[in-house]
């Protein structure tokens, strides 16, 4: 059939290959940056949670940040519509940031209502993905767990913070949330890639949070098992 | 055990491999605890997509090599006695290649997005499109298209037994019902492909000059004129493109002097002696091409 091609004519299909994807990365682009814009308002809704009176009224913040996430799903699913079909990991790089921010926020609201890890399942539900990436726009493993090293970070901050506000209560299940986090992420065999480097930070968090609880605990401020937890 | 890690950052990461495999056998992870449960499965998925890349790269590897020696194969056409075996051998090791290298990829394909995967093989990918595409030009004077490429790479069916399990995994896939695969040739990998492919076309008309053939280097200046104003109607893609179009430039330069020597002195030398007078006009190029590309002649 294309005995006759001309070389010119291999060089305009490619052209018109390139107009159209350029095209449709100029929309994602746009989308994504919607979806990055949410992000920000949801984590300036959490970040709240540092000061004093914000650690006192978790529900009330988690409440106000788990209903944004309509918003996150009503974007995704504006996103994933404009994915052909098996094109994930062609666009990936566009939204990988955002995902991974958004499944940490995920993740960081979950501790917060439950101090849970939260699942994958559950992550892909708030955000309106799949798990499985024959159901349709998946999240991707490698951003989950992403999400859940950036959640280790902000929760030994969260640790010191929380001291701070008189609570010593929550340092100590800090602790034991990122050290199981600390021995699941020790059963990865992962390759030198991003999610290793950062990965390599998680320890900095766990020593961080053991040595608040060390300081609780020689200052004989560490909550026995069913006390408040309030250093006054 | 603070302590411990302080002395291993100092040892930097070599340490800190034996380190974590001392930590892991110091203190047994507690099975039942559903984050460890979680984060298992995550280990098998995660190695199973880091074998099946390495799995590919070592594929693509040997595409490569398989891919050069054709192509050596094929230049060997200039000055040979029967060029149409050449050209049938090449043809038969490419599809040879085909057949044993790209079938067994598209089955570590099978029911994955290609795009997951494609930084693993698109090495071997564009050699591959250098060779053939090299192939064609020799046989039929002309470029091959994108579908040409993709039509040589859908097969049907499994090369040997597979294991079933894969096969059951498609039947729930929304993707193709049967058994057929193919091997995603980006237009971008077949371009890059193309790009290489003018490397070869320069060293094929300076070497056929040099063998005393007066035609081939005029065709093989035109085709590439032709190319290189095809790239030339779209913007800069990325780093690889504009270095390979650098490169490209400078060959077709080389070809463009070639000729002009040839259409100005080749009426006057003898055609045993035009190797020699190529290889000094064409030293002012930026390159050395001219003294390892006559060599075997």
């Amino acid at each position: 059939m294309s005995n006759t091609t001309p070389a010119t004519d291999i060089f305009a299909a490619f052209r018109s290959h390139l107009e159209a994807e350029q095209e449709l990365r100029e929309e994602i682009r746009v989308v994504v940056r919607e979806l990055e814009q949410t992000a920000r308002e949801i984590q300036t809704e959490l970040q709240a949670v540092h000061q004093q009176n914000g650690i006192k009224n978790i529900s009330v913040l988690c409440e106000k940040s788990y209903s944004m996430f309509d918003v996150v799903r009503e974007q995704l699913t504006k996103l994933s519509q404009k994915i052909p079909l098996n094109q994930y990991y062609r666009f990936h790089d566009h939204w990988r940031f955002v995902i991974q921010r958004l499944s940490f926020l995920a993740a960081f609201l979950k501790f917060l209502q439950s101090e849970q890890l939260i699942s994958r399942e559950d992550t892909a539900n708030l955000l309106g993905v799949k798990v499985d990436k024959n159901d349709g726009f998946q999240l991707d493993l490698e951003d989950y767990l992403m999400g859940l090293l950036t959640l280790s970070n902000e929760l030994a901050r969260l640790a010191v913070n929380s001291v701070t506000a008189g609570d010593c209560f929550l340092p100590v299940k800090i602790a034991k949330f990122v050290g199981e986090l600390d021995s699941g992420f020790r059963l990865l065999n992962l390759k030198n890639d991003s999610l290793r480097k950062r990965f390599d930070g998680l320890k900095y968090d766990l020593k961080k949070v053991e040595e608040i609880v060390y300081d609780l605990t020689i200052r004989g401020l560490k909550p026995k098992d069913g006390a408040t937890g309030d250093i006054n | 055990m603070s302590d411990k890690q302080s002395k291993n950052e100092m040892t930097g990461r070599g340490g800190e491999c034996d380190f974590k495999r001392k930590r892991n056998n110091d203190r047994p992870v507690d099975t039942s605890s559903p984050v460890i449960q979680a984060f298992q499965l995550f280990q098998d998925e995660l190695d199973l997509k880091h074998n099946k890349h390495e799995r590919l790269v070592k594929m693509s590897r040997d595409i490569t090599i398989e891919s050069k020696r054709i192509i050596f194969l094929l230049h060997r056409i200039v000055g040979a006695e029967d060029p149409a075996s050449i050209l049938d051998q090449a043809l038969e090791k490419l599809k040879i290649v085909q057949q044993t290298k790209f079938h067994p990829v598209a089955m570590e394909l099978q029911n994955e997005d290609p795009y997951q995967f494609i930084r693993a093989y698109t090495a071997g990918v564009q050699e591959y499109i250098e060779a053939l595409s090299f192939y064609y030009y020799l046989k039929e004077k002309r470029l091959i298209t994108l579908e040409e490429v993709q039509r040589d790479l859908f097969f049907n069916g499994p090369l040997v037994e597979q294991d079933d399990c894969k096969q059951m995994k498609s039947d729930t896939a929304e993707v193709k019902g049967d058994n057929s695969m193919s091997i995603l040739i980006t237009p971008v990998d077949f371009m890059l492909g193309l790009a290489d492919l003018t490397g070869e076309l320069m060293r094929l008309s300076i070497n056929s000059a040099g063998a005393g053939d007066l035609d081939v280097p005029f065709s093989v200046c035109d085709f590439l004129k032709t190319i290189q104003t095809g790239f030339m109607t779209f913007g800069n893609l990325c780093k690889e493109v504009s270095k390979k179009m650098y490169t490209l430039k400078q060959s077709l330069q080389k070809v463009e002097t070639a000729c002009y020597t040839l259409q100005i002195r080749g009426s006057e030398v003898p055609k045993h002696m035009l190797a020699d007078i190529l290889s000094t006009a064409t030293m002012s190029g930026p390159s050395h091409f001219a003294e390892d590309s006559l060599v075997d002649i």
